[in-house]
C-alpha cells in the first residue's frame, strides 16, 4: 500500500504531536487546583481522569513513538516481516 | 466525604522531574517485561508523601494508557496474543475489583499506615516467591548454555495443556495449544488482585503465562500489556469513583513512561528471550529488600512493635529508597545494554551480509 522504498522520518508529525502534548501538560499544571477539586469528586466525575488519560496517551504516545524513529532507534530488522 | 482530596501533594520542579524520570525507567522496564514499572512508581510516589492507596490509584491511571501504547507497539512485532490477553484481562478485572475492595476496607479500618503495611507486605511476599523462582529459572537457562534455543513449555504447562475439559477449551496462538479457561480464570484473577494491591499484576501474570500456560517469554510479556490495559482501565475507574486518582501524578509519570515503553518495546526485538526473565527476576528480588525495610516502620506506626526512633526510621526510609533506585537503574541498564549489544550484532551481521553479496 504505502511506498516503502525510501524511509522518511516523521519529523513534521512528531513536532505537531509534541506541541499538542506540551500544550496539554501546560494546561493540566496551570489549572491543577481546579482539576484536583473536580476530578476528586468521584461519581460521574470519575470519567474525567479516564478520558484525560486516553487523550494524553493518544497525542503523547504518537509523539514518543515518532521521537525514537526520528532518532533512528527502531526495531530489529530481522524480526520485521519481509514484504 | 472524601478526605483523600486533602492529600494532594505539592508539585515542584524537582518532584515533576523525579516522577518523569521514574516514569521513563518504569516505562522502559514495562515495555520490555510487560509490567513492572509500578513496583518502583508506587513506592516512588509513597516516598514523596502520597498515601499508599492514592499512589496505587494514580499509578493504575497511568498504567492503562501506557499499556495500550506498548501493546500496540508490540503487536506490530507479532508478539501479542490478543485473545489470551482479553481472556485473562476479563478475569483479572474481577480480581482488581476484589483486591481494591480489600484495600479500601484495610484503609478504613487501619488508616494509611495499615494500608501502606499491607501493600509492603504483599510486595515482599510476592517478590520473594515469584521473583526468586523467575531469577532461578533465568540463571538455570544461562548456565545450561541454552539461552539461544527456543523456549519449551515446562512440565506443569505440558500437563495443563494435556487436560481436556469439554466446553471450556480455547485455542491460544501464543501457546499453540488449547487450554481450558478453568485454568486461565484463576490466573487472571490472581493477576488482577496483585494489580489492585501492589499495582504490578504482571509479576504474577507473566510468570503464570510462561510457567503455567507455556507461553514464550516474549509473547507472555507482550500479552501482559493487554491484560494491564483491560484491568488498568477498570481499576482506574473503580478508584476514580471514590476520587482517589491524582491525575497530575498519573499524567506526569505517563509523560516519562511513554518515552520508556516505546524504547523497551523496541528493545525486545534485539534480545534473547531469557533476558525477559533476567530483568524481571533481578528487579523483583532487589525491590523486595527495598519494601522489606519499610515493614518495621509501618508496624511501628501502627503500634504493633516498639516505636522506632526518628533516626532509625530515617535510616530505613533512606536505605529503602536507595535500594529501589538501584533496582530501577539496574533494570534499565540491563535492558539498554542488551539492546545496544543486539543492535551492534545486527549492524555487524548486516555489514558482513552486504560484503558476502558483493554489495560493498
Amino acid at each position: 500500500m504505502a511506498q516503502s522504498n525510501v524511509k522518511k522520518k516523521p519529523v513534521g508529525k512528531m513536532l505537531i504531536m509534541g506541541l499538542i502534548s506540551i500544550a496539554l501538560y501546560a494546561l493540566l499544571l496551570a489549572k491543577q487546583d481546579d482539576v484536583n477539586s473536580i476530578f476528586a469528586r468521584g461519581g460521574w466525575y470519575a470519567f474525567l481522569p479516564i478520558i484525560t488519560a486516553f487523550v494524553f496517551s493518544f497525542f503523547h504516545g504518537s509523539f514518543t513513538g515518532d521521537f525514537w524513529t526520528v532518532l533512528g532507534v527502531e526495531a530489529a530488522r530481522k524480526k520485521k516481516e519481509v514484504k | 466525604m472524601h478526605d483523600i482530596a486533602t492529600n494532594f501533594i505539592n508539585l515542584d520542579a524537582i518532584t515533576i522531574l523525579y516522577l518523569f524520570g521514574v516514569g521513563f525507567v518504569g516505562g522502559l522496564v514495562s515495555g520490555f517485561i510487560g509490567s513492572g514499572g509500578a513496583f518502583v512508581l508506587t513506592p516512588g510516589m509513597m516516598s514523596l508523601g502520597v498515601p499508599g492507596l492514592m499512589a496505587v490509584a494514580s499509578n493504575m491511571c497511568h498504567k492503562f494508557p501506557k499499556a495500550l501504547v506498548g501493546a500496540m507497539k508490540r503487536f506490530k512485532y507479532g508478539q501479542v496474543d490478543v485473545k489470551l490477553g482479553l481472556v485473562l484481562g476479563v478475569s483479572a478485572e474481577a480480581g482488581v475489583l476484589y483486591g481494591a475492595g480489600i484495600q479500601e476496607k484495610i484503609k478504613a479500618t487501619f488508616g494509611d499506615a495499615g494500608s501502606n503495611l499491607y501493600v509492603s507486605v504483599a510486595f515482599v511476599v510476592i517478590l520473594a516467591t515469584v521473583g526468586g523462582f523467575v531469577l532461578y529459572d533465568a540463571w538455570k537457562t544461562y548456565r545450561s548454555g541454552n539461552a539461544n534455543t527456543e523456549e519449551k513449555a515446562g512440565k506443569l504447562a505440558m500437563w495443563i495443556q494435556s487436560i481436556n475439559i469439554p466446553g471450556t477449551m480455547v485455542y491460544f496462538k501464543s501457546i499453540n495449544a488449547r487450554v481450558s479457561i478453568l485454568f486461565t480464570i484463576p490466573l487472571g484473577f490472581a493477576t488482577g488482585m496483585m494489580a489492585a494491591t501492589i499495582a504490578v499484576g504482571g509479576f504474577v501474570g507473566v510468570p503464570a503465562m510462561i510457567y503455567v500456560l507455556g507461553a514464550p517469554s516474549l509473547m507472555a510479556s507482550a500479552t501482559e500489556l493487554v491484560i494491564a490495559f483491560v484491568m488498568g482501565l477498570g481499576g482506574s475507574l473503580k478508584y476514580a469513583l471514590s476520587g482517589m486518582v491524582d491525575i497530575r501524578l498519573a499524567m506526569i509519570i505517563l509523560a516519562g513512561s511513554l518515552f520508556g515503553i516505546q524504547l523497551g518495546a523496541i528493545g525486545t526485538t534485539y534480545v534473547k528471550p531469557f533476558m525477559i526473565k533476567v530483568v524481571m527476576g533481578v528487579i523483583m528480588v532487589i525491590v523486595l529488600f527495598s519494601r522489606g525495610l519499610m515493614v518495621p516502620v509501618y508496624l511501628s506506626q501502627l503500634g504493633l512493635i516498639e516505636t522506632l526512633g526518628e533516626g532509625t526510621v530515617k535510616l530505613l526510609k533512606t536505605a529503602s529508597f536507595a535500594i529501589m533506585i538501584f533496582a530501577l537503574l539496574l533494570g534499565a541498564f540491563i535492558v539498554l545494554r542488551a539492546m545496544w549489544q543486539g543492535r551492534k550484532a545486527e549492524r555487524l551481521q548486516h555489514a558482513s551480509g552486504a560484503l558476502e553479496h558483493g554489495k560493498i
